[in-house]
Formats: C-alpha cells, structure tokens, sequence
C-alpha cells in the first residue's frame, strides 16, 4: 500500500484525499516510511521534519473532516531544497558556513506553500551555496542517483531531484541560476521547470546571482508541475524583480496537442561535446513532435558558445557580492580565537566556505576589480544582450526550441570532482536560457545503453510556461502510449 | 591670509531623509529608538532578503535636485559598493555609481567679492549603515536601526577657495533643503554630515593639486577649524619639501588637528556593479514637474521679492526666507499688511525672541495689524513689545488688548504740550544743562515727559515740542 501511495503522483494524491480514499496522515505516513528505507542509499535529505509533517497532515485531515474547505495541495508531502529559507527549520545551503542557521521568516514560497497546507518532509541536499552540477559540493553529504547509485543525481539541487525520483518526495522544489533545476530532473529522469525570470518571487531565496536565480517545481509528471507552479507564481511586493502579471492557471489547456507548434532545433545544440546517445534520444523526440503535428526546424544559435563563459562571469560576479555577508560577525558561523576584525573576516570566510564557492567568490571579485571589470562584467553583460537577441530572432519564426539538457547523462560519483571546467562545460545548454531570463521545461525522452535517463529541454518565449507545459505534456501522453501498460 | 598659496575645496555633503520608512524595507526611522528594535531581515542582511525601494526616497532626492538646479536624471541606476565593516551587514551598500538621480546643479553663495557660484556635480541616493557602539568592558555592539536610513548625498564642485566659502555653501545648502521639507538638516543628531575635500596650489596655478578627504564634520565649527587647520598642515607640508599623500583624514575636536586614516594604497576597491535585485529608476517629465510644483519658492527667490515687493531691507528679507516656516509665516501676514517692512521687524526682533526654539504663537495677522498699529502712531514701538507679549498669551486681538489696557498713544498736540510744559517747570537742572550746551540733557527730558505721559506720549512729537520751547 505503501507503494502504491508514494507511486502517486501530485494530482492523484490531491483528488484521493480531496474524496476521503486517503487520509494526509497516511499519505504521510507513506513517505516517512519511504524515506527511512530510501535515505541510506539516496541521501536526498539534509534534514527530514517527521514530526512537523505528522502535524501537518493531521491538522489537515482534522479541517477536512469538520467539512472545512481546503485549499488544492493541502495534505501532499514535498521537499524543499536547502537554500530556501524556512521559519525555524534550519536552512544551511549545504554549508558549513550556515550549518547552525534557523531562519527567523519563510520564504516567499513558503508562505504560498504554507497556505496550501501542504506537508514539509524535509530540507533537501544541494551543491554549497548552489554552486556545482552534482551536489558533490555539498559540506554534509553526497546524494546518490536514485537511478544507478553510483551515479550523480546533477546539481545543484540534486538532493530534489533525487528525493521526487525515488518517491520520497510527492515533488519538490529547487532552484535554478544555470540549470540547477533542469540539470538533476534530466539526471534523475523527473521533471524540472525554470520559470520566467521574476515568475516566482526570490524573497527568502539564498542568492547566488540575483539576475540568474528562479524557484521552480521538480515533480514525476508535467501535469503536477503544472500544479506546482500555480502554487508559487505571482508578483511579491517584497521583489523588485517580480513580475506584476496576473499568473494563469498553468493546468489550463495542457491536453491541446502541438499540431501546428513550430519547434526549432539550434544546430549548435547538437555538434561538438555531446554524447551520441544524448544526441539521439533528444533527435528521436523531434521526430515524435513532427509525427504530432508539430513542424521542426533546425535553426542558428550563434551566441551559445559565448553564453557560458559569459554566465560563468557575471554568476560568479553577483555571487562575490551576494555571499559577502557571511562574514562571521551577526549568523553563520565564525572562527574561535581571533584577535582582529580582519581576521574574524579572513578566517570564518577560509574555514565557513568550500573550495568551488571559494573559487566563484574569487572569479568574482576579480571580474568586478577596478582595471578589470570593463573586460569581463561589462563584456559579459553585452553578450547577455547578443545571447536575448539570438532567442529573440529564433522566437519570431518558432514556438519552443528543443534542446538537450545536458551532453551526458549522468556520470559517476567523483569522476569529475578533480576538474572544474569540465563540470562548468557540462551546463552549456542550460546557462543561456538564464542569461536570457526565458523559461524552460526539462523532462526524460530516453535512456542510454546504461539505462539512465535522458533529459531534453523546451525553451519558450518569457511568460509561455502554459506552452511549453503543453508541448511537454503530449510529448509525454504519447511516450506512455508506446509503452505497455 | 596666504597669499602664496589657495585652497581648493569640495564638499560632500550626506543629508538623511525624513521619510517615514526607510530606504528599502518598511521599518520606521525615527531618531534615539533602543537599539535594533527598529530593523528586519533586509535591514539585518539575513539572507534571502531583497530590497524594495521605497520611493518616497527619489521623491525627495528629486526635489533635492530640483532645488538646487540640477539636472534630473530620466534614467538612474542603483549600484552596490562592495566593502567588509561590522555595521554593514550586506558587506555592501546599495548606492548610486555612474548613473546618479541628479547632475549638474550649482548654489549661489554670498562672498566678500560678490555672489558666487558654487557648481553640485551630483544627487545621489544611498542607505546608511548601522552603528558601532563601543563599551570598554563589555567589547563592541552592533546598532542596526540606522541600516537603510535613508540619506541623499550632495557633491559639489572643487568651486570654493576659503574655509568662509565652504561655510556659506553648506550653510547655503541646508537652507536650501529645509525649504523642501525633505530633512530636518539637524548637524548634531547626524541628519547633515560633512566630508571636505582639500588641496592646495601656487596662487596663478591652474591644475589641481593632490587632495585630502576630511572625514564627516559634524558641525560647521568643526568644518571651519578642519579646513583651516589642513591648508596650514598641506602649506607647510609643501614648503618642507615633502609631497601630500592622497588619504582620508579624520578631525580631533580636542586637539584641532586632522589625522590620517588610511591612505590610498589602503583604499578600498568597491567594486561596484549594478544592484542586479533592483530594477533601474525610470522617471517621466510629467512626475518631475509635478514635483517641481510641490516645491516652494527658493529662499533666492523669496529674499528677492521680499525687498522689491515688500520693500525689507536685505538682512531682514535673508533672514526670513532662509527658514521656509518663517518665510510663510511672513507672506501669511503680509497679505493683510500696509506695513510689512515693520512687520518683518517686528517679527525679527520681537516676536522670534519671544518665542524662543518654540513655534510662534501670535497669529500672522496679528502681528500684520499691530505693524499697521505702530506705522499709524496709534501706539508706539514699546507698547508694541508690551502688546507683543500680551497676545502671545492669551491670543486676543491688538486692538481689543490696546483699548483694555489703554494703551493708545497720545498724539494730541495739546495734551503733550501741557506735559511738556510741567516737565520744564520741574526739570530746572536738566534745562539748565541742555542750555550750556549738552545734548544729552534732551533724552532725559523726553524721559521725563514719557514717564508723565505713562509712557503713551507719542515720543517724536514730545521731542519736537521740547525743542521748540527751549529754544
């Protein structure tokens, strides 16, 4: 039964407690039991909040039996990535840095979370600061790949992906500056949508690039991701970079089929590093769009080559800035013994960081040094302008691009741990559509000869979330219709 | 005076705003509230908090701008400057770079040689950081209820040339803001605070010489005594051969001196970059005019008006249009006022020590109608100040005060010439004095005949009755 239970997915456990064949207690109670079985080998979760979830789901269970209305999620368990700030629940970053760090507010997701009554599991693994591919940059621990143990589950929010693919997780959410949602969905073989910049408020966010950074559902299906997003998106008064845009429902026309759906393949997405099995099973799902209806173009993408240093730039720059605050002196934690401030500063920083968020600190303090800051800042932001102006000419003619997620699928734990560049090279796909604040949807078309899952991505105008989720919804109709049942 | 070497200064001048919130949260900024009891998250720093810019904070920053005939910026930026200190808890603060709210503004000065102008290169808006507050027991405490403060502040042009310049440009400025209403202005609570930049050159020399920053003044006392203290220290610092080094200098109340803080090696390197959680500030004409009408006429221009429409001599008119709450006390006034240089006396020299630091409390047309009282001769000036006090207390018109006191003045030529008349019979010694010659002998008869006429007598008519019969 239990099983069965965590088997579901967001939208049938929502309408099996909504019509009483299922209680939040027992649902759960499900997942509580799945993670104690799971967690030994995954390692998804810095912290699992059992108690709090037990209290959660009874409390809803009590409201719905005194007939009380409750709102769409109420009742379903999710996890949420670690560096999103929950009210007394310790939110570290995967940091040594915030290792004792209970915030005292919830994130703006929270709140909207929060008022759906759904059920907080836990806090879940991350890369340090949302900085790496494959959550081995984490301070406490290394999350395995639900799907091959030895495996990476992508980063930096591995541990979401991980927990929604190994069921211990009704969904999750994580966030996403250079594919950090869409990377680890197509590693763990889930679904991952990075919404439109200023979709989903960052209040309560730990920023990493405030330019780059989205908050975004990892779920099991796209229809739930759906749901997700309709319970975070809309404009916060508390971010200046929400959007003030009436959020539709993004359930709304999902089953319309792509006949007609112009769908442009960037050439570039398809030469140089990338392994020919990812390139086959992304190509494979553009003839399945074609045989729906939909036409497929292969188009240019000239900007993409310079899209990653330029990210990798202007990420690191903000980051220096953004990170400058853990020094010791308010939160966080602070070296013992120092006799000046200088060295409180210098000390708590050395020992609170991990070396690659020492690195990006580095990277970006140097890009914005006076004397420099012309020749990477600045020309990193004018490729930003020629990176928008590429999808701006290719979403004149096209509805969606398709993509992969990634040139590989995923690798093994500690294979690239030694060599940074290959890792940052790893995000070529994903870092333009931040650059150019776009939303994209991340989702399996496949395996590989190892039967790990193949991630490719839709990439669409700003604001076409409603397209993109119905582009990806016949996609996946039609993958569980090839398959017997 | 040097006269082989001039000063060359600039002044950067930080004013905080008298918004009610601070400059991106919602907490209150009240002055002398126990300490953190008056932040958030944002003001804090915690992580994951973003800064909402509060936009009363450019409202004010415009008419700043406006008010000092800058140039106001359609598009401006907020940037980040990057630096490690324990009262800043970002480790950056969010201000303005390249793109500053105003530019190219100037403010015209009062000097020894004529009106001069002094040129504002930029507005800009900024937050202020936390306090330090240090015990020596009990080690340092972090104060963050100043943290998001918000304070605009004013760079104007390497323009003036003497520690009296400086002083009338700053004086000038604060005038010039607290006609806005966008600050309080208070040097000694910290809402005005002072850096001066100085250098010094050959006299006939062109280029600037290498500067020193002077580090928040906060009075002008101080200002004036830095100043004079660091063109002595660079002059005699030239004249001994060595070169001045390029650093930001702290003042010494007690000692009078400045000394070096740290030097240009040691500065720090902002690194700034556009504040990437706030969007650039747009601004259309129509928001900036519908500002501009909001302002009230500049002290400039009342002082203007005031001497050829109203006719006040020129200290009078600086005097009152200086202090905007003055100045519209005055022009309230004026409205119902045949006299109002009179009125502008009175209110200078009477009613403004009367009242002390407190608000004036005689009614504007009270006021008017005792000047008109006076300059008719139906009282004279010391029933004035009597009455002056009287309504300041019970808020009863002049007139009804003069006719319960009795208080109108004798101008009948007859009464005062009988009151002439006994003053001489009984005044013998002060006639006798007056006949050999000695003038002052007169004001003692005019006291005599005032005190006579219970101090009603009109006193230029009695004097003119006594000159006539002594002659």
């Amino acid at each position: 039964m239990c099983e069965q239970i965590t088997a579901m997915s967001v939208r049938e456990l929502m309408e099996a407690m909504q019509t009483k064949r299922l209680s939040a207690r027992e649902v759960c109670q499900a997942y509580l039991k799945q993670l104690k079985q799971r967690e030994d080998d995954v390692n998804a979760y810095l912290s699992v909040t059992s108690e709090l979830a037990m209290e959660q789901a009874k409390a809803v269970d009590e409201q719905r039996a005194s007939g009380q209305a409750l709102p769409a999620l109420a009742g379903v368990p999710g996890g949420i990535k670690d560096n999103i700030l929950t009210l007394g629940v310790r939110t570290s970053c995967a940091s040594k840095m915030l290792e004792n760090f209970i915030p005292p507010y919830d994130a703006t997701v929270m709140e909207k979370l929060n008022g759906q009554r759904f059920v907080l599991l836990g806090k879940l693994n991350m890369d340090e600061f949302a900085m790496g591919s494959s959550t081995e940059n984490s301070f406490f621990k290394v999350t395995h790949n639900p799907r091959a143990l030895d495996r990476v589950p992508g980063g930096s929010s591995g541990g979401s992906a991980a927990a929604v693919a190994a069921q211990e997780a009704a969904f999750a959410l994580g966030s996403d500056t250079g594919g950090s949602i869409r990377q680890p969905a197509a590693f763990c073989g889930v679904v991952g949508m990075k919404p439109t910049y200023g979709t989903v408020s960052r209040y309560g966010l730990v920023a990493f690039a405030s330019s780059l950074d989205q908050i975004g559902p990892l779920t099991r299906d796209v229809y739930d991701s759906a749901l997700i997003l309709n319970a975070i998106a809309g404009h916060d008064p508390k971010d200046a970079t929400s959007v003030r845009r009436d959020v539709p429902d993004y359930t709304l026309g999902i089953g319309q089929g792509v006949r007609g759906l112009k769908v442009a393949l960037p050439r570039q997405c398809f030469e140089g590093e990338i392994a020919p099995e990812v390139k086959e099973a992304v190509l494979s799902a553009a003839r399945k769009y074609e045989k729906l209806g939909a036409t497929v173009e292969e188009v240019d993408m000239p900007a993409l080559e310079h899209a990653l240093p330029a990210y990798y730039v202007i990420s690191s720059a903000e980051a220096s800035s953004n990170l400058a605050r853990f020094d010791g002196v308010r939160y966080g934690y602070r070296a013992q013994g120092c006799q000046t401030m200088e060295e409180l500063y210098k000390r708590s920083r050395s020992e609170g960081f991990g070396p690659e968020v020492k690195r990006r600190i580095m990277l970006g303090t140097f890009a914005l040094s006076s004397g420099y800051y012309d020749a990477y800042y600045k020309k990193a932001q004018q490729v930003r302008t020629l990176v928008m102006r590429d999808y701006g000419r290719i979403f004149e003619e096209h509805d969606v691009i398709l993509s992969p997620v990634a040139p590989t699928t995923a690798y093994k734990i500690g294979s690239k741990t030694q060599d940074a560049l290959s890792m940052y090279r790893g995000d070529i796909f994903t870092v333009p559509v931040n650059i150019a604040g776009v939303p994209a949807l991340s989702m399996p078309c496949g395996q590989d000869a190892d039967g790990l899952p193949v991630g490719m991505q839709l990439i669409g105008r700003p604001f076409s979330e409603p397209l993109l989720y119905r582009a990806g919804y016949a996609f996946e109709q039609s993958e569980k219709e090839g398959k017997p049942a | 005076m040097n006269t082989e070497y001039e000063m060359i200064i600039g002044l950067e001048v930080h004013i905080e705003l008298k918004t009610e919130t601070k400059i991106f949260c919602s907490c209150p900024t009240g002055f002398g509230a126990e300490p953190n009891t008056q932040c958030c998250p944002v003001c804090a720093g915690l992580p994951g908090a973003l800064p909402v810019l509060n936009k009363k904070v450019v409202e004010y920053a415009v008419k700043a701008g406006l008010a000092t005939h800058c140039q106001i910026a359609r598009l401006s930026r907020q940037d980040r400057k990057n630096y490690f200190y324990p009262d800043l808890p970002k480790a950056y603060q969010i201000s303005q770079y390249d793109l500053p709210l105003c530019e190219h503004g100037y403010l015209t000065i009062e000097t020894a040689s004529g009106p001069k102008q002094v040129g504002i290169t930029r507005i800009h808006i900024e937050e202020d950081a936390g306090k330090l507050v240090h015990d020596e027991q009990k080690g340092t405490f972090i104060d963050l209820n100043r943290c998001g403060v918000p304070l605009i502040e004013v760079v104007s042009e390497p323009d003036m040339r003497s520690a009296e310049e400086a002083r009338a440009y700053l004086q000038k400025l604060r005038t010039v803001i607290l006609s806005t209403g966008i600050s309080d202005c208070r040097m000694n609570e910290g809402s005005l605070r002072c850096d001066v930049n100085l250098s010094i050159r050959p006299v006939g020399e062109t280029r600037l010489g290498t500067r020193t920053e002077i580090k928040n003044l906060n009075s002008f006392q101080s200002m004036v005594r830095a100043i004079e203290y660091e063109f002595a220290r660079q002059v005699e610092a030239v004249r001994t051969g060595q070169s001045i080094v390029q650093e930001t200098r702290r003042f010494d109340q007690a000692s009078g001196k400045t000394y070096s803080m740290r030097g240009k090696e040691e500065a720090n390197d902002y690194r700034y970059f556009p504040d990437p959680d706030l969007p650039p500030i747009a601004l259309g004409s129509e928001e900036i005019e519908a500002l501009r009408a909001t302002l009230p006429a500049s002290p400039d221009a009342r002082e203007r008006q005031y001497v050829k429409e109203y006719g006040l001599s020129a200290a009078d008119a600086r005097r009152i249009a200086a202090d905007a709450g003055l100045a519209e006390y005055f022009e309230q006034g004026a409205k119902s006022c045949a006299h109002p240089r009179i009125m502008a006396n009175l209110l200078i020299s009477e009613a403004l020590p009367l009242s002390g630091t407190e608000p004036i409390r005689v009614k504007a047309g009270d006021l008017a109608q005792l000047a008109d009282m006076l300059a008719a001769e139906e009282i004279n000036s010391s029933t004035a100040k009597r009455v002056l006090r009287e309504i300041s207390q019970d808020g009863q018109p002049p007139r009804q005060v003069v006719d319960r006191l009795g208080l109108w003045q004798i101008n009948d030529e007859r009464a005062l010439d009988d009151i002439v008349r006994q003053v001489l019979e009984e005044s013998t010694a002060l006639v006798e004095s007056y006949r050999r010659g000695k003038q002052a002998a007169l004001k003692g008869l005019i006291g005599q005949a005032m005190a006579r006429s219970n101090g009603l007598g009109n006193p230029v008519k009695i004097e003119a009755l006594l000159r006539e019969a002594l002659k």
